[in-house]
Order: structure tokens, then C-alpha cells, then sequence
């Protein structure tokens, strides 16, 4: 507790690299949890489980019906859109400009399509509803409409990637910062160290409060941090739910869980402590009685 | 015990501040060592306390060769070891009380037994009345005492001594000295130096003299 007592002795050198560590671990802790509402969205997004059924060219009338008809009485489905091959290629037509050309095709090349949203949303049951329907003689290819979400996912991996960078080189501040104060905390003490060590005090004893210093500070700094984020996202929240109140939406903004804030704190702190061993393992020695 | 055999020591200077000195010191004895400025007192007290390490020749302390003793054994020696040195390095941030507790701390005394233990060696060194003051507000002789009241306070089988009545008035000077010299009647091994020859006038203990570097018989 001696390290507590060295908190407390400088109190306003403590604030301030409590402080700076803080706001520098909020950055990445709020990055990470804007990044978890973004992946919420895209899973609903990608929870819209549609899929479109092309039919074979050569599908008689009756063959389709029948089709339409089976797709209604499937339990995994719940809507039904059919696009006849006349309607594609009207379309077609429509959207590209081409429409002169698509009059010109002696035979529509298009197939006839249904556009159909399943009733499940875990992905590995639509890809089982793919394969099944996918089987059927009629049908010659069924597509997942994901794309989408899969694109929002890649650049969700990049967010990923740039919390880790940003995380990495913070980590590296709060090493730098812990290193500076342990050692400003060396020079000051220098006296109690040397004679310290004339009465028998090991290292290993010299060293302990410093590591205990530096865990400690570590893990204010990410109170800290968390702190910030916490009162970031209720704030932003706050905004959100009038907002979203307004298109009658209800939806949450994520919060750092429990286990987010103590790995948060866990890891803020053992980087202090590993900062508090660098410095005392590169100072220390330079101090002996003389 | 202490006992040198051969013992040189060689600064990274390239100067020889201890030649070729063999002494022993039965435990329970007390003894002085006398010499000019620069003769190299300081020097032999250093390598009995494993501050400075000897060049050559073997140093045994309490059975233990402190020339060749590994740095993490050092502490261990230390503890057994009431040092008083020249630049009293008392710590000016606490009071008289804590400078004394410190070594207890380091050895990890409990705190009970601890705070008797102060008591009893500020009480040898007639301080006990100052134990809440700062150390800035003793006398020089007072602040001198207290070093010594650090340096029993563990009880060590062995004391050592730099210079600790210099720039203290005769009164002052005497009366450390009766301190030590009992503290010897109770079984302590003393060891001091100075270059006080006033102090010799009355000694009957084994005096050692050192002309630069050397033992001089
Ligand atoms: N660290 C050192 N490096 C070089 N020379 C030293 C060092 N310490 C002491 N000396 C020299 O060794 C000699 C003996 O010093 P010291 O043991 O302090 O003598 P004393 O205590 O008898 O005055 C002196 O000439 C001093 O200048
Ligand atoms: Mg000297």
C-alpha cells in the first residue's frame, strides 16, 4: 500500500497520467463498441433472408404454378415474389435503355424468377434451404442475397484491424507514460532506495511498490476509459432513442459488457505494471551505495 | 568475524587504495583503525558491507567470502551488518521514528514488535523523546545518534563505524564512543574508523593503522 500512498503524494502528476491515459484508451474502447453497433446492424441486415429462384428456360405454365405452389405451402418461407420472364425482360428493357434490343430477341432469354424471403434467419439454415430448393428439377439456380452484408462485413474487419493499430500504438504510449513517471519516482526516491539497500533491502523488495504503482495506475487509466465510453454511448443513446422514436424504432446502443470492461481494465493494468518493470529493471541498478 | 587475507583493492582509476592487508577480528572484539585523510579506512570498511568489491585477497564475514558473494546474497549480509557511514543519509521526508523502523520494514519485522524494537534502540541512544520529530530539527550529534540507533536497531552481531564522532565537538565525540564501547560489553563486534587521534588517548582496543593503503603493524 505503499504504492497507494505514492498516488496520493503527488496527487495532480497522478490526475494528469491517470487522465491522459484514460482518454487514450477511449478511443479505441469507443471505436470497439461503435464498431459492435455497426455489426448488430449488419446482422439485421443480413437477417433479411432473401433469395432468388431462377427457373429453367424451357418451364411450362403449369410447371411454374406448381412451383409458386409448393414455395407457398413451405414452412420456411413467408413471401413470395414472382417475376415472370415477360415482366424481366420489360424491365430489362426499361433499366438499361436497351428496350429495342430486348423487342428484337426472337425468343425471351430470360427465365422466369421468384424472389422469396425465408423464415429463418441463422445463415447455415439458409444455405440448407438454398441446397433443398436448389434440387428441384424446375429450378436452375437459387442465389443468397447477401452480398451486401458480406461487404459490410469486410469493411467491419478493417474497422477491426485499425482498433488493433490504434489499440497497439496506445499501448505503447501507456508503456511510455508508466516508464516516464516510474522513473521521475526513482530519481526522487533516490535517497530511500540507497539506503534501503545499505540495510538489506533486496530488489526484488525495492522493485515490488513500483510494479504495484504502475498496475495501479494502469487500471485508474482504464476506469477511466471506461468512464468516457460509458458516458459517450448513454449520451449519444440518449439522442438516438429521440431520434429513432420518431420512425417508431426501438433500438439499443451496445454497451462495453461486463467482461469488455474488466479485460479493459485487466489489460490497462498489466501494461502499466510491464511499463513500472522496464523502468525499474533500466534504473535501478544505476543506484547503489557508494 | 571479519578477517582480510591479502587484500588489494584496485580503483577503476588505477588506484591502489588498499595494498596486501591481512587483519582478523575475533567476534565479540572491538577495534579502531586510524589513519590520515585518503589512507584508505572508508575503502576497507566499504568491502566488509559489499559496496565496493576487492581486487584481489579474501574477505570472510560471518563465515561468508564477501569478495566472491553473489549480489543477490548481498542483502542477506547487509542485515547482519549496523552500518554507519559518513554521508548519514538520513531520510528527511519522515520522522525520527520511521528512520528507525526502516530496516525492520526491509526485513520484514511485524509491526508490533517492530515499534518495541525502535523504542528500545532510540532509548540506547537517548532519542526517544525526538521519535516524532523531523530529523532536519536535531542537533549534529543527535542526527549522528540516530544513525547509530538505525544501524542496532536490528540487533546485528556486527557494527560498523565511519568517522562517526567527526565534526562533532568533544563532549559529543565521547559519548558516542561510550555508546559503542557498550554496545561491545554486550557481545557486538565493533569496528570504527577515524582519524581522531583524540579518541586513542584512552582506548584499550586493538588499534589498526593504515598508511596509504597499507597496514602498518
Ligand atoms: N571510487 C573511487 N575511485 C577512485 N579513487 C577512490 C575512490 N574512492 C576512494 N578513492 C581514493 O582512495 C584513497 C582512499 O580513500 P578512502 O578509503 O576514502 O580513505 P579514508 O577514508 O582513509 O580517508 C583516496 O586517495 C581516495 O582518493
Ligand atoms: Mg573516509
Amino acid at each position: 500500500m505503499l504504492a497507494l500512498k505514492r498516488l496520493l503524494m503527488s496527487p495532480l502528476g497522478s490526475l494528469l497520467s491517470i487522465s491522459v491515459i484514460g482518454i487514450a484508451f477511449s478511443l479505441p474502447a469507443g471505436i470497439y463498441g461503435m464498431l459492435e453497433n455497426l455489426e448488430a446492424v449488419a446482422g439485421q441486415f443480413s437477417t433479411t433472408p432473401q433469395l432468388s429462384l431462377f427457373l429453367k428456360l424451357n418451364t411450362s405454365e403449369e410447371a411454374v404454378m406448381d412451383v409458386k405452389s409448393r414455395l407457398e405451402h413451405h414452412a420456411g418461407i413467408t413471401t413470395i415474389q414472382f417475376i415472370s420472364k415477360e415482366n424481366a425482360l420489360q424491365e430489362f428493357g426499361q433499366s438499361t435503355g436497351l428496350a429495342d434490343i430486348a423487342k428484337s430477341f426472337e425468343q425471351n432469354p430470360l427465365p422466369d424468377a421468384f424472389v422469396i424471403t425465408a423464415s429463418s434467419v441463422p445463415s447455415y439454415q439458409l444455405d440448407e434451404l438454398q441446397a433443398e430448393l436448389q434440387k428441384w428439377p424446375e429450378i436452375e439456380h437459387v442465389q443468397l442475397d447477401s452480398a451486401w452484408a458480406k461487404r459490410l462485413e469486410a469493411m467491419l474487419g478493417l474497422g477491426r484491424l485499425a482498433v488493433l493499430m490504434l489499440s497497439v500504438l496506445l499501448s505503447v504510449a501507456l508503456l511510455v507514460v508508466t516508464f516516464n513517471v516510474i522513473r521521475l519516482q526513482i530519481l526522487t526516491m533516490r535517497d530511500e532506495i540507497e539506503v534501503s539497500k545499505l540495510v538489506g533491502a533486496t530488489n526484488g523488495f525495492i522493485r515490488r511498490p513500483f510494479l504495484y504503482f504502475g498496475a495501479l495506475q494502469g487500471a485508474a487509466g482504464g476506469a477511466v476509459a471506461l468512464l468516457i465510453t460509458t458516458l459517450g454511448t448513454n449520451l449519444i443513446d440518449e439522442q438516438l432513442k429521440n431520434l429513432m422514436h420518431l420512425y417508431d424504432i426501438n433500438w439499443q446502443l451496445y454497451q462495453l459488457s461486463l467482461g469488455d470492461s474488466l479485460s479493459l481494465l485487466l489489460f490497462s493494468a498489466s501494461l502499466g505494471w510491464a511499463g513500472a518493470w522496464l523502468s525499474v529493471e533500466s534504473h535501478l541498478w544505476q543506484i547503489e551505495p557508494r | 568475524m571479519i578477517s582480510f587475507s591479502q587484500v588489494h583493492k584496485r580503483y577503476p582509476n588505477g588506484f591502489d587504495a588498499l595494498k596486501n592487508v591481512s587483519f582478523a577480528l575475533e567476534s565479540g572484539e572491538m577495534a579502531l583503525i586510524t589513519g590520515h585523510s585518503g589512507a584508505g579506512k572508508t575503502t576497507l570498511l566499504k568491502l566488509i558491507a559489499a559496496i565496493e568489491r576487492p581486487t584481489s585477497g579474501s574477505i570472510i564475514v560471518n563465515g561468508q567470502n564477501v569478495g566472491t558473494l553473489r549480489s543477490g546474497a548481498i542483502p542477506f549480509l547487509r542485515r547482519n551488518l549496523g552500518l554507519v557511514f559518513q554521508d548519514q543519509k538520513i531520510l528527511f521526508d519522515r520522522s525520527v521514528f520511521d528512520n528507525v523502523l526502516l530496516p525492520l520494514q526491509i526485513s520484514g519485522f511485524d509491526a508490533r514488535s517492530s515499534a518495541a524494537r525502535v523504542r528500545a534502540a532510540l532509548d540506547k541512544v537517548r532519542l526517544l523523546d525526538k521519535e516524532k520529530a523531523r530529523p532536519i530539527t536535531l542537533s549534529g550529534g543527535e542526527q549522528q545518534r540516530l544513525c547509530v540507533a538505525r544501524a542496532i536497531v536490528s540487533r546485528p552481531s556486527i557494527l560498523i563505524a565511519d568517522e562517526p564522532t567527526s565534526n562533532l565537538d568533544a563532549d559529543y565525540a565521547r559519548d558516542i564512543m561510550d555508546m559503542f564501547k557498550s554496545f561491545n560489553q554486550v557481545g557486538v563486534t565493533v569496528l570504527i574508523a577515524t582519524h581522531d587521534s583524540e579518541l586513542l588517548g584512552n582506548a584499550q582496543q586493538r588499534v589498526f593503522t593504515l598508511r596509504q593503503g597499507e597496514l602498518a603493524t
